[in-house]
């Protein structure tokens, strides 16, 4: 078993990522929150508040790393909803009574938590590109986007993982993902953070999403990026490593008690 | 032919302040049926828990053929299976699919897996079920699949933690048809209940726990002996006689049907007795019969030591 540890981990969490695509197929609200909610918030933002915001660039052109953003928001509390799920229905249990490592279902659902919300965001890009929206990237950038798309999702979907596994119930789980959802409004991501008030400003310029969404929104339409890329990677490779790690710490101690 | 698979020694745990199981000691042999019985809270589902290397004990010892729980719980896992309280099923897979992925993470072969699968489905008249969601599972349908699945890697232990709690009683008795059928095919079950039913049906030998602590170990016939043979029921109309009658006599009283139940060596002599002795207090029963002891008495018996007289409220 040891020398093939490696082996069946992948296969093992290949098995449960399998399970959870089954899952978002299954369950119509999923369904909704992954493909359906990203084209309306895109249309949304777009008609309904576009035309009343001042960005210096068409409004399109402007919102769109916001509402892929946001999107991955609320696609974290399925994926925080169906750890907890796993949690009171047994399942987790069952694996850490078998010879298989457990975290294969945290594994699980990571992999099905990234593979939603990249097709949710090539669906915000398709729409996008429908009503006007028109990048300036080339290979190099495009490239980039996927790199600091793929560490973001990651290490939101580790984080849901922790709410998932720190949550007594599944609304609870629910409840704790909120904070993901919320924090993109309060970011450069729909308006320019210079016409909030000073100290929501302050927020705002030093919170993370702000230099994720310059960052996205720099290579896609090349405006200035400065250093934001760095301060990105920081943040997020920061939450990433932070949210893995307590993530194999509570199933360490849920094992001990 | 004593081959002993699961053995318990000083098994002790304790949450906080509270002691949860103070120095447990059994074993089960190999091929038996295995009833552990106790109330709510009595640490059934704690036992169940340590030998399935879920928790560890803080004190004494566990092994299950022939490995320790503490110390060896990779090894362990190959050879049990758990089916816990709650049918730790897929909802959103089919019953097949949860068969299918349960098979891989087990690590069979593939062709293994998909006749594994076939063979349990037909195995606990899943067939018609196969493709149909675990969501829109019966209770007894749910539980079925839950064991199925448990049984993909061919445990020699089986734990089943309260099978039947929550089930209508037609699913009760197909549940414990199966369970004999999987002991008849030579795998070890420890099952834990809280129906005295159950354990009656289905155990080779039970022991009774309260508090953390085994009170009385046997089988089903030896826990019935301990309180003997034969009872004799006297019913009553009228709470006057029913009270005087609960002062005069040692025996289990059931103020629902208002009834008392006394311990009988079935003579003649003994009914000459009881009834005299009625007759000077001016006690009138509506009835009596002669019934054979069950677990109940047993449980209420042993579990209430300290009292004469326990009550029984059901």
């Amino acid at each position: 078993m040891t020398e093939s540890k490696w082996y069946w981990s992948i296969l093992d969490g290949w098995t449960m990522s399998r399970r959870s695509f089954k899952h978002l197929f299954r369950n119509p609200e999923s369904l909704f929150l992954s493909f359906g909610l990203p084209v309306i918030l895109m249309l949304l933002f777009v008609y309904i508040f576009g035309g009343a915001i001042q960005t210096g660039t068409d409004y399109v052109n402007y919102v769109v790393p916001g509402v892929i953003i946001v999107c991955v928001g609320y696609a974290s509390s399925m994926t925080a909803m169906s750890v907890t799920q796993d949690m009171v229905g047994g399942l987790f249990e069952r694996f850490r009574s078998m010879p298989i490592l457990p975290s294969s279902l945290m594994v699980g659902h990571v992999i099905g938590s990234f593979a939603r919300n990249m097709i949710g965001t090539a669906l915000v890009l398709l729409a996008a590109i429908l009503i006007g929206f028109r990048p300036s990237a080339g290979l190099q950038e495009w490239l980039g986007v996927i790199g600091i798309l793929s560490l973001f999702l990651f290490s939101i979907s580790w984080l849901s993982v922790v709410f998932g596994l720190l949550a007594k119930s599944v609304e609870s789980a629910s409840a704790f993902t909120f904070l993901i959802m919320f924090l993109p409004y309060v970011s450069s991501a729909f308006v320019p953070t210079d016409t909030m008030p000073a100290w929501l400003h302050a927020f705002a310029e030093n919170q993370p999403m702000t230099p994720l969404i310059e960052t996205l929104r720099g290579l896609l339409i090349g405006t200035e990026i400065g250093n934001n890329h760095w301060v990105t990677i920081v943040w997020f490779g920061g939450l990433l490593i932070i949210s893995f790690v307590v993530a194999t710490m509570i199933f360490k101690r849920r094992k001990s008690e | 032919m004593n081959d002993t698979i699961i053995s318990v020694k000083n098994l002790k745990k304790t949450y906080g302040k509270q002691t949860v199981l103070n120095a447990l000691n059994f074993d089960v042999e190999r091929g038996s049926i295995f009833a552990l019985l106790g109330e709510n809270g009595a640490g059934k589902t704690t036992t169940v828990r340590i030998l399935s290397t879920l928790i560890q004990a803080d004190g004494g010892t566990a092994t299950i053929a022939g490995y320790d729980t503490s110390r060896d719980a990779s090894s362990i896992k190959k050879v049990i299976s758990l089916t816990g309280q709650y049918a730790a099923v897929d909802e959103l897979l089919t019953g097949e699919e949860n068969l299918m992925m349960m098979g891989r993470l087990n690590h069979l072969k593939g062709e293994v897996v998909k006749e594994r699968t076939a063979d349990l489905l037909e195995q606990f008249d899943l067939i018609d079920a196969a493709k149909k969601r675990a969501q829109f599972y019966s209770g007894g349908m749910r539980r079925r699949l839950d064991i199925a699945i448990g049984l993909l890697a061919d445990p020699e232990v089986i734990f089943l933690d309260e099978p039947t709690t929550g089930l209508d009683p037609r699913s009760r008795r197909n549940m414990w048809k199966l369970i004999k059928r999987l002991a008849d095919n030579g795998v070890t079950i420890f099952l834990t209940t809280q129906y005295l039913e159950e354990a009656d049906q289905l155990a080779d030998k039970i022991a009774i726990i309260n508090n953390g602590k085994i009170v009385e170990e046997g089988t089903a016939e030896e826990l019935k002996r301990i309180i003997g043979e034969e009872k004799l029921v006297f019913e009553f109309r009228n709470s006057a006689s029913f009270n005087t009658a609960q002062n005069l006599l040692e025996g289990q009283i059931n103020d629902n049907d208002m009834s008392i139940s006394i311990t009988t060596d079935g003579t003649t002599e003994h009914l000459r007795q009881l009834l005299n002795a009625f007759y000077e207090h001016r006690i009138e029963p509506e009835s009596v019969k002669f019934r054979k002891p069950t677990l109940d008495d047993v449980f209420m018996d042993i579990t209430s030591r300290s009292g004469k007289g326990a009550m029984i409220n059901d």
